[in-house]
């Protein structure tokens, strides 16, 4: 992650996600921010669309300005740049539930076509055969921010942002549907990296191509 | 008043076999320290408590520590699995584990409650999740308004273990930045231990500090640099470097078992 990259190669499917991740925050408030790549992304929307988004993670530390792209939720950067740090009780019961932080953005190890988050485990739960790390602080991030927005590799509510397009929820009946397809994805791949027959909407986007600006000010992030 | 120890007798006094302990610390201020110090003495069929297990509940179980694991989060945070509790949870190795999992805000309630010494703590939930069939809480109705709410039982530990910057001659012990469940976690317990990076005359109190008088802790023992790779707020850096290298190191049962003969099983002096 540290190594400095050629800013001129054509972007990855990895950046064109978090770019994509950071432009659904522009003009939004303040951000909740799970571990991996969500974090990359909030730090994009600072730096590219939102100087003023609040920074939130579950350690506790609010208004965090990190200047790296922080490895775990609780790096001591994210507390010393905070604007208030609060006890892991106080960060659930007075500012997550009551819906103060507007939009929340979640990885997960999977998701169905319901836009339902899996991170428990994989196959029975008394003898899993894969053991997840669990739901930390997912569930009642996802009742109380009003709009979620879920990051997963492609392979809530509002919007699930992959690195091959974007599904929404179909209003009709909730079901995940392809609405947006990133730069030099075909509708079949995506096809083939979603676990169950994939509803594609009839006025099926392309994603803006990630600009010059976007693109440099994501690769100097990530290279600090 | 606390009493000041040293770590190996504040260990020997306070932790049993079969005890339910929840070393506390939330990403910061982990108590690496007394937890190996906990596997020199060769403590078992412990009841292990914690938010996010992280790298020490890795090693505690992947030596067969514990009986159960209470929980909300077992990842390493940014760079994957814990592959110990994945191998005691998924093959039983070294022995098997029963594990009782919450979400985090379930964990700080039920922290909370214990605190307080209220027999529930009551929150808005999802009560319609998979795992509230697997999980100790329930479903109770507001009196005032009719909503319907969770409720999640109190937690009190047998003991309560946390690390923290500086502890005065009396042991009450002040911690700064990101503070966690630990206050909850040691009012909550019925006894406490605290392990501090330093003993200071007096304590001048920080801006967004937590001060925790000795009148409600045990004992007091002095382990510098005894949250790492965890870190202390002003004091030390969170070694990421090594939590990816624990990637590496936990993988396999050999290398994990050779590491940890080298680095806490032989060491009396710990990390």
């Amino acid at each position: 992650m540290t190594a400095v990259q050629d800013l001129e190669a054509a972007p990855t499917t990895g950046e064109i996600q978090t770019i994509v991740a950071a432009r659904a925050l522009a003009g939004k408030r303040s951000c909740f921010i799970g571990v991996g790549r969500p974090s990359t992304a909030a730090l994009l929307a600072r730096m590219v669309h939102n100087p003023e988004l609040v920074l939130v993670y579950e350690s506790g530390t609010i208004g965090a300005k990190p200047l790296r792209v922080p490895l775990s939720i609780g790096d001591g950067e994210l507390a010393h740049t905070a604007d208030l740090v609060v006890s892991v009780p106080e960060m659930f019961n007075y500012w997550i539930g009551p819906g103060r932080i507007e939009v929340a953005f979640l990885g997960a190890a999977q998701i169905d076509r319901h836009a339902n988050l899996n991170s428990t485990v994989i196959g029975d739960y008394e003898h899993p055969k894969t053991r997840l790390p669990g739901a930390g602080g997912a569930p009642e991030i996802a009742i109380g921010c009003p709009e979620v927005v879920v990051t997963v590799p492609h392979g809530r509510r509002t919007l699930v942002i992959t690195d091959l397009g974007v599904l929404e929820r179909d209003p009709a009946d909730g079901e995940l549907t392809l609405t947006r397809l990133h730069p030099g994805v075909i509708v079949e791949q995506v096809r083939e990296a979603t676990g169950w027959e994939l509803r594609v909407a009839p006025d099926l986007a392309l994603t803006p191509a990630p600009t010059a600006e976007e693109l440099t000010a994501l690769r100097e992030l990530v290279a600090r | 008043m606390a009493e000041l120890v040293t770590l190996t007798e504040a260990v020997a006094g306070l932790v049993h076999d079969g005890d339910s302990v929840a070393l506390e610390g939330f990403t910061h201020l982990i108590p690496f320290a007394a937890g190996h110090e906990i596997l020199r003495q060769g403590r078992q069929n412990l009841e292990l408590i914690r938010m996010t297990p992280d790298v020490l509940y890795d090693q505690m179980i992947g030596v067969g520590a514990a009986r159960t694991l209470v929980f909300s989060y077992a990842g390493n945070p940014g760079v994957g699995s814990l592959h110990r509790i994945r191998d005691a949870v998924e093959h039983d190795w070294p022995r098997p584990v029963a594990v009782e999992e919450y979400s985090h805000a379930q964990m700080a309630n039920r922290y909370a409650a214990g605190a307080a010494h209220l027999p529930c703590a009551v929150m808005r939930g999802d009560l319609h999740s998979d795992l509230i069939q697997r999980s100790g809480v329930d479903r109770v109705v507001c009196p005032f308004t009719g909503e319907a709410l969770m409720a999640v039982p109190a937690l009190n530990p047998d003991l309560a273990i946390i690390h923290a910057q500086e502890a005065d001659r009396h042991g009450s012990v002040q911690l700064w930045g990101i503070p966690g469940v630990q206050k909850e976690a040691v009012l909550g317990a019925a006894h406490a231990m605290v392990t501090v990076e330093r003993i200071v005359d007096q304590l001048e109190p920080r801006p967004g500090g937590t001060i925790i008088p000795g009148w409600v802790i045990d004992c007091v023992a002095v382990a510098p640099g005894g949250s790492r790779p965890s870190y202390a707020h002003d004091l030390s850096e969170r070694d990421n470097d090594f939590y990816r290298e624990w990637d590496r190191i936990s993988r396999e049962r050999e290398l994990f078992t050779a590491w940890m003969d080298a680095n806490v099983h032989d060491r009396a002096v710990t990390r």
